[in-house]
């Protein structure tokens, strides 16, 4: 992973305090985290560490009590209401552990809408989205509904949703939550194949089997964080047979 | 681990003599657990000697050629047949370093937790990385190579086995966090170090969180 590449996201001693006085929680303790493209960043942490909070900020849906948050270099703190919402859209994809793809629409549609409220023709962005779908071998799924197809295709879509047009930062919040774990692992490796190709991931879960696709784990305790792993070169770790492929 | 059934599985196969077996047991299992040659020798003498396996002739180098004999396949097959013992489980350093850091003085278990938890994630990172591409080669050959898939299953055992240290030791920290939270602030004295007591189990529980147990000696 370069550093010397702008980051896609970058949090400067990030605090949030919830309520005051007596029933004051600091749920985020100045943290301090850089994510650039091509890399998948895996958030643990026990319940109430906040690693929730870290993402809702991250993604412009909840404001810091202090601190920067820099998506592709702006600071989205420092943006009005409406700065702020478009570039959410134009920049950021949010992933949900209950997919929230609209009902009414199928899935190409709910993959353009982010496009269309960009204010691109209709047209245009079905285009975008079936590309987008089939480039993630989604392509068959194009004209379900969400009730017509299973959670593990839902969140894909909702992956693809995420990532459609110029976005490159993608924040999953337990995107695996409410699937098997052998779905849970198809959207694990979309995610890492879009991260792969240039996006720029992170991504909250409890679970260490999902957490172990990210090329980094950044473990918070109690709205800090106290620790990380790096993944290493995988082919030191079992030699041989490992190495020759 | 049992090398000895492994051989006999590759023998079963058609002879083969010993580097050879070496060799095709660290591709089934993608040299996790690797062999050297006088291993294999070692185990092939015994094999001989219980009347598993007998010495077979050449191969056209000179290298001396072993084959299972009927009393092997026996051998084999109720291998296959029956479970892996689980019942004396063999001895792990974690749950023991865990079992002593408890109540350690100066040793603040919740760190000993998380160097681990990071090595442990990180041995998981790897092992998805080459499961990811186990499983890419797997899907470009086809299910007819059995070393792909069989690697492919050594793996998965892996991260099996990792996630599951994993949990473990989340649960040791809630369960580590309960238990001082729920500690009676002025009760009764744990047992301190050294101590018996009537209810040994308790005891060294409710010292868990505790390193002040040490501390408070009556």
């Amino acid at each position: 992973m370069s550093t010397q590449q702008q980051p896609a996201l970058s949090l400067r001693n990030l605090t949030r305090v919830h309520g005051s006085g007596a029933t004051e929680v600091h749920a985020l303790r100045g943290i301090d985290l850089d994510v650039h493209p091509g890399e998948l960043v895996a958030v643990m942490g026990p319940s109430g560490s906040g690693k929730s909070t870290l993402l809702t900020i991250a993604g412009g849906l909840d404001t810091p009590t202090s601190g920067q948050v820099y998506v592709e270099g702006t600071d989205i703190t420092a943006l009005n209401i409406k700065g702020l919402a478009a570039l959410r859209r134009r920049s950021i994809g949010y992933v949900f552990q209950d997919y929230n793809l609209i009902p009414a629409l199928t899935a190409a549609e709910n993959v353009a809408l982010p496009r269309e409220l960009d204010g691109i023709s209709a047209r245009k962005a079905r285009t975008e989205a079936l590309a987008a779908l089939a480039e993630m071998d989604l392509g068959h799924l194009a004209d379900r509904f969400p009730d017509e197809m299973s959670g593990g295709q839902q969140q894909r879509v909702a992956i693809a949703r995420a990532l459609v047009g110029d976005r490159r930062l993608v924040l999953a919040d337990e995107p695996t939550g409410a699937l098997d774990s052998e779905t849970g692992e198809s959207v694990l490796a979309l995610l890492r194949s879009r991260c792969d190709a240039g996006a720029a991931g992170v991504m909250v879960t409890h679970e260490p089997r999902f957490a172990a696709w990210a090329d980094r784990v950044v473990f918070l305790r109690d709205g800090a964080v106290v620790d990380q792993t790096v993944r290493s070169d995988a082919d030191s770790l079992l030699t041989g047979r490992a190495a020759q492929r | 681990m049992s090398i000895r059934h492994g051989l006999l599985a590759l023998l079963e196969r058609g002879p083969r003599y010993g580097s050879q077996l070496r060799t095709e047991f660290e591709s089934r299992t993608g040299s996790a657990w690797p062999l050297n040659v006088g291993q294999v020798y070692t185990t092939l003498s015994r094999l001989e000697r219980d009347g598993m396996v007998v010495q077979d002739g050449e191969d056209e180098a000179g290298h001396p050629l072993y084959a299972i004999t009927d009393s092997g396949r026996v051998e084999l097959r109720s291998w296959f047949e029956n479970p892996v013992d689980r019942t004396s489980p063999a001895r792990d350093e974690l749950a023991i370093k865990l079992a002593m850091a408890v109540g350690a003085p100066g040793v603040d278990i919740r760190d000993v937790i998380q160097s681990q938890r990071r090595h442990t994630v990180r041995a998981m990172q790897d092992y998805t990385r080459l499961k990811a591409q186990a499983l890419t080669t797997v899907e470009k050959n086809g299910a007819r190579e059995r070393d792909d898939i069989a690697w492919l299953l050594v793996l998965e055992q892996l991260i099996f086995q990792t996630e599951a240290e994993a949990r473990w030791l989340d649960h040791c920290e809630y369960r580590l966090i309960r238990l001082s939270s729920t500690a009676p602030a002025a009760g009764p004295e744990p047992a301190s170090p050294g101590t018996v007591t009537g209810a040994a189990g308790t005891g060294t529980q409710a010292g868990a969180g505790a390193e002040e147990a040490a501390r408070h000696r009556p």
